[in-house]
């Protein structure tokens, strides 16, 4: 019986993990779902509403919403994808330079970090953009910037409380080197709480490129990607609802998914050290 | 026959399926003192607070007969069981800086008592808390009434927390440990307080694992293990003539007047480990010396009999300054260590003994001084010069949880510190492991378990098969007793002489404990202020102490039995 309460207790993850696997494969492989053409156009089907040929509808072009959505969700995964990769691998490097290295390199690290941090987030990924461009490219190298002073604090701290905690200085009486202590104890302390960071963040990462592609800076139309079919449904808002209702039905689906795994992976993390 | 204050019968309480006190009996009159002794999980703290309702959550309690003076406390609901706790019954619990909240006065935590259990006015509350105060022997009233348990040491806020208890007016007092994180002259002091009390009317329910602290203050003892008492009556019956094993073990366990290289524990499994493998080195058992080195502090060569020593500190000063404070931690302390010896260092908490450790360990960089290992320096030099040599300097210190990785199991723990860290692969070192484990005592089942999964003694015996693992010739042991059970640490005692004996070990034994500190050490060094105020052979020192404060040390000690 406690057994299957604690099975009980899983259930939210096990759903968060399907849906992330289920979006996933959608994105390699967005023919298994979609076999249409998410580009081919259709003028005499404009805007109709979801039936049961276009389940999502079309748009003004008569292109099929629910293929579009499908094909979407490449171009948006990927993008969060690398911008969390990029945000977290900066973040680690920082993170690690300002918690174990001297002192005056850590204060200087950590006042950056706080100018950054200053900014809100999506500003600073729009300053990015600015001077990167707009595209594809352009927004994952955006979020993945702004998003890094935030891991970059996380990790300094977790850094520090491990380089300080008694098992190192048991290593160091042991006659423990550096390079050594750095491997055997900091890195996998580290790597656990960055795994659950990553999953945490991915969610917001991928709303934020949404959210620029959205402005119009991210993905460039006509490809399908959920922040640029927001854009694209957006002046229809009040007539033809379909058209933001599902990109934006995906985009939350994803966040949620993700920050649910996340908050597993974290409690996790906890309970082993 | 005045009624009992407390009359516990068939008392049983479970958590789940497991059983926690199964069926005691208690009854306390007024003015007597009732001690609860045993291990820990014996069932004693468990048994105590089940008296309040307090218990725990998920507790599940049910007995013949549960009254605290005249009410059954099994009928009471929470409101009636809040009214009893803290009126009729109080509870001294054993951490007053966990029990008292640090943003209010000592005043408004005894006042608030004072509002719940009395009808007094304002000004007649003031008045009471200030008497309580002085009753508890608080100096000074008028000006602690108005300061935050921060503020006051350990002494002073076990006090002020019973000042809090006594200010309900309570006919029984439930004291759950209430000695056991203090210092000797302290906890002096709170027992008297307690037996005060007592004599004053109030029951008392004392629960300790410490027989000492309850021979000269205790009525009756019940003795309990497994949620049982295997041996109740009065209390010069039970410690000086005990009739069960148990009671024997726990008696036994008391350092107290066992001389050096005696076990306390006869019958405990002493890991004296059967094969050495990885430590021929050090297998050599050459039997020990026992001439007295007079020289501990001066650290010269001794006498011709005596060895060289093989560790000496000379004037180590450490002072650590933050924001414009500075506290002088170790002030120009000295001290020598040879072969196969112990020395003991004293000392109250905040003395610097543990600054004193970390110095001597190359944790810490002394202001000036200096400290050689065997003839070439090892304090002040780099790291990287001093780290091929670290191997012969072990440490095990008072809480090993803190110092085992905890994402390692201890077999992995083990295998990392036989390849001298550069692997973990436990089953590269399967035949070291099993050695380690047996030597310290551990079963081999513990493998697999992570420093969480380990009961306390467990831990400890698992930091010293870690430090015995690099072979070292010097073993720091900073308080490594002091947070075990009195049996636990009898075990961890005898299992550390046996294998200095076996391996030729230099001990610094750091604790706060005087009775521990005599039945280890053969040179004893006696720490204030981060001062060494006297040293010298541990015999010589504790029959003829020199030094005033050794001395005062020493009266609060032998006072105490």
């Amino acid at each position: 019986m406690s057994s299957l309460r604690r099975s009980a207790r899983h259930i939210p993850q096990a759903l968060a993990a399907l849906v992330l696997l289920l979006l996933v494969i959608a994105a390699v492989f967005p023919g298994l779902f979609a076999p249409g053409d998410p580009l081919a156009i259709n003028p005499a089907d404009g805007f109709q509403p979801p039936n049961t040929t276009h389940p999502f509808g079309t748009d003004g072009s008569g292109r099929d919403l629910y293929t579009r959505v499908i094909h979407g969700t490449g171009p948006s995964l990927l993008i969060g994808l690398g911008a969390t990769a990029l945000g977290i691998g900066l973040a680690t490097v920082l993170g690690f330079v300002a918690g174990l290295g001297p002192r005056w390199l850590d204060f200087g690290t950590s006042r950056v970090i706080e100018v950054m941090l200053a900014f809100p987030g999506l500003v600073l990924a729009l300053l990015v953009m600015v001077i990167s461009g707009p595209g594809a490219f352009g927004a994952t190298v955006a979020v993945g910037l702004a998003t890094a002073p935030g891991y970059a604090r996380i990790i300094r701290g977790r850094v520090r409380e491990i380089a300080g905690s008694g098992f190192v200085e048991a290593a160091r009486v042991q006659g423990r080197g550096r390079m050594r202590i750095l491997t055997r104890h900091i890195l996998p302390g580290t790597a656990r709480s960055l795994a659950s960071l990553a999953t945490l963040g991915l969610g917001q990462a991928i709303v934020w490129v949404c959210a620029l592609s959205f402005l119009g800076l991210g993905v460039a139309p006509p490809a399908a990607e959920w922040g640029a079919l927001l854009n694209d449904g957006r002046q229809f808002i009040a007539t033809f609802w379909w058209l933001t209702f599902f990109p934006g039905l995906f985009i939350v689906l994803t966040a949620v998914s993700a920050t649910v795994l996340g908050r597993g992976l974290a409690k996790t993390t906890r309970s082993v050290s | 026959m005045t009624r009992p204050l407390l009359d516990i019968r068939g008392l049983r309480v479970r958590f789940g399926d497991a059983v926690a006190v199964d069926g005691i009996d208690l009854r306390i009159a007024p003015g007597e003192c009732v001690a609860l002794v045993g291990e820990s999980g014996s069932g004693k703290s468990v048994s105590a607070r089940a008296v309040l309702g307090l218990a725990g959550p998920g507790a599940r309690v049910s007995a013949d007969a549960l009254r605290v003076v005249d009410t059954d406390v099994l009928r009471l609901g929470e409101r009636g069981l809040r009214a009893l706790r803290g009126g009729r019954v109080g509870l001294i619990p054993q951490d007053a800086l966990a029990a008292l909240d640090p943003l209010h006065t000592i005043g408004r935590e005894i006042d608030r008592t004072l509002q719940l259990h009395t009808k007094l006015g304002a000004i007649a509350r003031h008045e009471r808390a200030l008497e309580l105060l002085r009753e508890v022997g608080i100096p000074n009233p008028e000006e602690r009434i108005r300061q935050r348990p921060g503020q006051l040491s350990g002494g002073l806020r076990q006090r002020a927390l019973i000042a809090s208890v006594l200010a309900g007016n309570p006919a029984l007092l439930i004291a759950d440990e209430p000695t056991t994180a203090l210092d000797a002259r302290v906890r002096r002091g709170i027992l008297t307080l307690l037996a005060e009390l007592r004599d004053r009317g109030t029951g008392l329910l004392l629960v300790s694992h410490d027989l000492d602290a309850v021979r000269g203050i205790a009525d009756t003892v019940a003795v309990m293990s497994g949620g049982r008492i295997v041996e109740s009556g009065p209390a010069a019956d039970v410690l000086g003539n005990p009739a069960e094993e148990y009671t024997r073990t726990l008696l036994a366990a008391s350092p107290v007047g066992v001389p050096r290289h005696t076990p306390l524990l006869s019958a405990s499994p002493v890991g004296v480990p059967r094969h050495t493998p990885l430590l021929s080195a050090s297998a050599r058992t050459t039997p020990l010396t026992t001439e007295r080195h007079t020289s501990a502090l001066t650290g010269t060569a001794g006498t011709e009999e005596s060895p060289a020593p093989i560790l000496v500190a000379r004037d180590l000063t450490k002072t650590f300054s933050s924001r414009g404070f500075s506290v002088p931690a170790v002030r120009q302390a000295s001290l020598a260590l040879f072969p196969g010896q112990t020395l003991g260092l004293i000392g109250e908490s905040g003395s610097g003994k543990s600054t004193l450790a970390r110095l001597i360990l190359g944790l810490e960089s002394p202001d000036s001084g200096t400290v050689d290992l065997q003839g070439s320096r090892w304090v002040p030099a780099p790291e990287s010069t001093r780290r091929p040599n670290r191997h012969r300097l072990a440490a095990i210190f008072q809480d090993p949880l803190s110092t085992f990785d905890p994402r390692l199991s201890a077999a992995q723990i083990l295998a990392e510190a036989h390849s001298g860290g550069r692997s973990i692969h436990a089953a590269a070192f399967a035949s070291e492991i099993s050695a380690s484990l047996d030597a310290v005592g551990l079963p081999q089942s513990v493998r697999s378990r992570r420093p969480l999964e380990l009961s306390g003694g467990q831990r400890q015996r698992l930091s010293i098969a870690r430090a015995l693992a690099q072979n070292p010739d010097i073993l720091v042991c900073d308080e490594p007793v002091s947070a075990l059970d009195l049996t636990v640490q009898a075990r961890v005692l005898d299992l550390l002489d046996g294998l200095q004996r076996e391996r030729r070990l230099s001990l610094l034994f750091i604790s706060h404990d005087l009775d521990v500190i005599r039945h280890v050490s053969d040179t004893v060094a006696v720490m204030r202020d981060g001062v060494i105020r006297e040293a010298g052979p541990t015999e010589r020192v504790f029959d003829s102490p020199e030094d005033e404060y050794t001395r005062a040390l020493l009266a609060d000690t032998a006072a105490r039995g």
